[in-house]
Formats: structure tokens, sequence, C-alpha cells
């Protein structure tokens, strides 16, 4: 089922809303108001269901609501739950559809070995995918943003989810989530994007959601082989440049930018050689969105 | 009460191919909350039922346990680095609980999460084991100067050390119960006892028995219980691993006697029977004679410890299971200190804790 045919509201109040992302479901329990608004505009392409409908077994049951906390009784707040344990401190409550976000992406990056999860934006074309990993800052969703609307399909903006056993990436395509400036800049070059709402004034500064594309979300069971690794960097002014990258030095890099390398021992290391020996490897500097759009379009496939 | 699923499992009241996908969903939330998916794993695989269970089940179960397996094999990278420690001091480092588990080997080490590594000494070694595992990179935790007089006066450990670059923390123990406790142990009786590691130089282990004994005083002395559930899998696991080495348990009772470690001892059998349905033990609380609780008492230890010990989630709670972990955390102050030093105590925790809050 889908949203628009769907009491959502109900469902969030009593027993839980399931979403189906990627290979992943999520119970979603919560009461707030702002919750439901984000969660109407940005999941609306996903597969949901009623919790109580059939009970099924799900993948993280997740749960955000008002607390008040000691000393601070009188200021409103969030906190998020994965089942009963609180992971995070509270924060203010109209901080709520980001902490949901962030939230979601945290049951993954904790919990899951299964795949090897690296800290990047994944997008394909013709059937292979680059993996963008890159620290916060480094203008990794900005650029992902662009590109999901000149063609690419998202994978993910966050996690690349690396199947141990067929080397694929995963999707698990979610909201990208866009910060400060980058705000204003997507919506100015592609007015058709859907926007969740803004959480202004968080740790990282405004934070805003978009709709990821209906292909994407439909394509979400598509794994895909990578064929480039790039390490995006956005610095103002810079010229555009796509510069090779060495392959030992791109996998400590990926190394340092996983979630689980260390924990999956010999066979994170397998992979991530098996992986970067076939993929090309870039560093990759822009101030130019149009620039960064056009040089990934000519990037080559693998033949 | 119901009895969760998750002791049905573990009992083996509860067979797997009966689960609905319902039940997985409660039993997998239940053992990710007591620590228990690793284990979990370990239980399937032994009734060989890894491929049948459901994919989206499979997955944490499958998860926690490379989990684990890499908190084990990290643990003997530990004792590589603390065999040097030893090497520098002329005495043994004696590991308790989880890490003495694992490097044994024993079943309860299988798919066992913890966080640190605890060490006995003897009260004598402790400054300069402190000071070799300083040289060696454990960094003392910074505390106040309560807080630093609090451990060093009243408890059985020092605060705990952080390695600076490896991040792995030690305990370091003098003795298993605070001294404040009036059932305080003679430690030398424990450290006389140990068995050398064959593969680890300077690292010994507590005597089988005195493992089991070891387990139960922590169990039923603490009063943070979110992890009872785990640890009462713990004792079952050590106990019946004893009883299938050496035929019975009157060693153990023989030990306990002399310990003066009764009470613990006794209830690490009764609940063992009673939640894991481990009859042997049952049996063996008669022949506890000396200096264990009364009929009344036992009553009352039932009804706090028989909801205490299941898993901190919610599925499992009733009406009394909020009262009965607050019952026993009291029961654990009031246990570790005499009543003259635990109310100044808890009165300067609290009011530093107010304090710290309002800082924010």
């Amino acid at each position: 089922m889908k949203i628009n045919d769907f009491d959502i509201a109900t469902s969030l109040n009593t027993s839980g809303l399931v979403i189906k992302i990627g290979f992943f479901k999520y119970n979603i329990l919560s009461k707030l108001k702002s919750l439901e608004e984000s969660i109407a505009t940005l999941y609306c392409d996903y597969e949901i269901s009623d919790y109580e409908a059939n009970f099924e077994l799900v993948d993280f049951h997740v749960i955000v609501k008002e607390v008040r906390t000691f000393p601070a009784v009188l200021k409103k707040q969030a906190q998020f739950f994965l089942d009963s344990t609180a992971p995070f401190n509270p924060l203010p409550l109209q901080h709520a559809p980001a902490i949901i976000e962030w939230g979601m992406n945290w049951c993954v990056s904790s919990q899951v070995n299964t795949h090897l999860i690296i800290h990047a934006a994944v997008i394909e074309k013709n059937g292979f995918v680059a993996i963008m990993p890159a620290p916060p800052g480094a203008g990794k969703s900005t650029l992902t943003a662009s590109l999901i609307q000149e063609g690419w399909r998202l994978l993910s903006d966050e996690l690349a989810l690396i199947d141990l056993e067929t080397y694929q990436v995963a999707p698990f395509p979610r909201p990208v989530s866009l910060k400060n400036e980058s705000i204003n800049v997507i919506k100015n070059r592609y007015p058709n994007v859907v926007f969740g709402p803004v959480s202004s004034d968080t740790s990282k500064g405004n934070v805003c959601h978009i709709r990821p594309p209906t292909l994407s979300v439909k394509e979400q069971h598509v794994n895909c082989p990578v064929a480039w690794i790039i390490f995006p960097k956005y610095e103002k002014d810079a010229e555009t440049e796509l510069a090779p990258f060495g392959k030992a030095q791109t996998l400590i890099s990926v190394a340092e930018n996983s979630f689980n390398y260390s924990v999956l021992g010999r066979m994170g290391f397998d992979i991530l050689k098996y992986i970067i020996d076939k993929a090309d490897c870039y560093q990759f500097k822009y101030s130019n969105l149009d620039e960064a759009v056009k040089l990934f379009s000519e990037l080559e496939s693998p033949k | 009460m119901k009895t969760p699923i998750l002791i049905g499992v573990f009992s083996g009241t509860v067979t797997f191919s009966q689960l609905t996908e319902n039940e997985w969903d409660i039993l997998l939330r239940q053992a990710r909350k007591a620590m228990l998916l690793a284990k979990l794993y370990y239980l399937v695989e032994s009734k060989q039922w890894l491929d049948k269970v459901p994919l989206r089940a499979f997955r944490y179960l499958k998860s926690a346990q490379v989990h684990a397996e890499k908190q084990a094999n990290d643990l003997h990278w530990e004792i590589r680095h603390l065999e040097i420690v030893a090497k520098k001091l002329n005495h043994n480092l004696t590991l308790l609980k989880g890490a003495a588990y694992t490097v044994m080997g024993v079943k309860a080490s299988k798919g066992r999460v913890f966080s640190d590594i605890d060490i006995l000494v003897c009260y004598e070694d402790i400054a300069s084991t402190e000071k070799q595992l300083m040289i060696n990179g454990w960094a003392p935790s910074y505390l106040d100067d309560y807080d630093q007089r609090y451990y060093r006066l009243w408890m059985h450990e020092i605060p705990a050390m952080r390695h600076m670059f490896r991040g792995s923390v030690i305990d370091l123990h003098h003795n298993i119960l605070p001294r404040t406790v009036k059932a305080c142990p003679n430690a030398n009786l424990l450290l006389e006892n140990v068995q050398s590691h064959v593969n680890y130089k300077g690292i010994n282990v507590l005597s089988s028995v005195d493992m089991i004994i070891h387990s139960a005083t922590h169990l039923f002395y603490d009063g943070e219980l979110e992890h009872g559930c785990r640890d009462i899998l713990d004792l079952y696991d050590l106990l019946t691993e004893y009883l299938e080495n050496s035929g019975m348990l009157d060693s153990l009772v023989n030990r306990a006697n002399e310990l003066g470690l009764q009470k613990p001892v006794y209830y690490a059998l009764r609940y063992t029977h009673l939640i894991l349905g481990f009859e042997t033990a049952g049996r063996y609380t008669k022949k506890l004679n000396k200096n264990i609780p009364s009929y009344l008492m036992r009553f009352v230890m039932d009804f706090l410890f028989m909801r205490a010990l299941m898993p901190d989630h919610k599925s499992c709670n009733d009406y009394a299971t909020g009262v009965a972990r607050w019952c026993l955390y009291v029961r654990s102050h009031w246990l570790r200190m005499p009543i003259y030093q635990l109310i100044p105590h808890l009165f300067r925790k609290s009011y530093g804790r107010l304090l710290s809050d309002s800082e924010h």
C-alpha cells in the first residue's frame, strides 16, 4: 500500500506504521504532529502497512516521543528510541523530523554486520554504482541531491551496504539530508524537488530532507556492482578536478569511513580489496555544480 | 506471570519450530535488550536451526555473533599485552568473569559480550599493578576526590583504567565484594586456588568452583540488574558445565561454606532451577544448610528475583517488575555498606547529581 490511500496518523499513534526501506522494515511509532507531516511528505513512494494488521517481524521498532527531563522540565524535547533503548540525548522538540532520520540511519550503522557498511553516498548509472565516501561537510549530499535529479539512481545518501557474498551494493534509499546553504542551492536548481520540514539550529545547523526520486524507491531491491570510488570535496571557487587516487590509499580512506570494517576483520579487508581492485578511484574537487554534473555524466561504465 | 519467550528457548520449554514471525520479533527484542543476541545465535546453531530462522531475524543473530567473535579476538590481543604487564610484576594477574570465561573457552563464553576486563590481585599488590598498567598505556579515570576516596577506601576495586590508544578498559580488583560488605570473603582464599592459563604466562583464572561463586556473588549482591538475565544464564552455563565435568556439585557447596558465601550460591542454585529448569541445582539447595535465607525471606526474594532476572524488556514486565527492580537496587546498597556510611554517601551522591545537572 502507498501512503496516499492510508491513514498514517492512526498507525503512527497506535501500534505503528511499517515502512519498507531497502531490505529493512521499520515500525515507526510517534504521536508528534511534525513527524506525521514529514513522513507523509518524504515517504509517499514507499511500501507501507499498519503494524497491527499482520504483526510481522520487523527490523527496527523506532519510537520518537516528547520527553521532559529534570531539571529542564519546562523545555519541550523529543527523544529517539530503538525499542525501549534511548541511544541519544533528547533534543529540542522542533528537531523531531531530523532526529528520526538520524536515528533510522543509526539503527543500521550500529546493528548490522551482515554487510560491510561505509559512510558514503551511492548512486547508479547503467547498472554500476559510484561510492562516494566523505566526512560531514565535504559536500557529498549536495552533489548527490543534484546527480539524482540528472539521471543517476539513488542507492543511499549516507550508508553504502556492501553484501558480504556478492560484493554488490544493496540500496538503502532514504531522504537526502541537506544543510544550511545547500538547501537553497538545490531549491533554486531543481524547483520540482519536494522538501520535508526544516529543523533549524540543530548541532549541524539548519537541516532539511528531500524526497528521494520515485524510481529510486521503486528499484530499492536492485543490487549493483561497484565501478567507481570517488572522494568528493566541495571547495569554494575550486576548479572542477577529477584526479586519480592510489588504490592503497583508497583502501585506507574507505576503511576509515567504514562503521564495521574492523568488526568484520579479515573479511572486511578482502571485500574492500576486491572492490577497489576493480573500481576506478578518484578524488573529486568541485565548486560549480553544472561542471560536476557534466563530469559525472562523462564517466565511462566498465565494459 | 507468563514466561518470556527468551527464557523459554534457553530453558528448552519453547522450541524454535513453534515460533511464529511475531514471536521471533519479540524474541529478538528481548534478546537485544538483554545483550543475548549472540548467545541466541549459538543456541539456534546448536539446535541446527540456523538455516530455518526467518531472514529478518537471522540478520541480527549473525550480526551479533560477528561482533562477539571480534570482541573475543580483541580480548586475546589485550591479554597478550597483560602478559607484558605481568612479566614486569612479581605476581600474576587473575582474570575474572567475561574475560576469564573467554580465555578458558568455557561454555558461558560463547556469544557473551562484555565491556571491561576484570582483574584480581591481592590488596598489597594494587599499587604496583596500577603503576605497571599505567606504564603500559592504561590511564586512570579522572574522578573527584570524594569518588577516589570512595573507591580506594571502601570498594573492592579501584576506578576503571582505559587504554589511551586501544580503548580497552580494566577494572582492577582486590576482592570480589566491597570491603564494607559483611560477607566480604578473604580474597587470599580465592587467590590460593587459582588455575594458571596454559597459553598466557603470568595470567590466571579462578578455580572452576570459585568462578561459579564469584558469578553468583556478583549477581546477587549487585543492584544494577538490567543484565540480570544474561548473568543468570552465565550461572546456568557454568553450573551445567561443571556438573558435566565433575558429576556433582558437592565441592561447590563445601567451598561456599568455606568462604561464607552460602547465600549467593543458594540463590544461584535456586534461580537456575526455578527460571531455567535446572533440576539438579534445585536438589543441591537442600545441601546448603547454614546461613541461608529463611522461609519468609525466600518468599520475598522469589517475588523480587523472578521478575528482576527476566529480560529488561517491556514485554516481560508485569505490575510489580518496576517495584521489584527498585527494591533490589535499594537492597544492594543496604548490603553494600552499614547504614551510618550509606546515608551520608547517598546524600552526597544525589546532591552531586543535582549540581552537575543544573550546570548543563
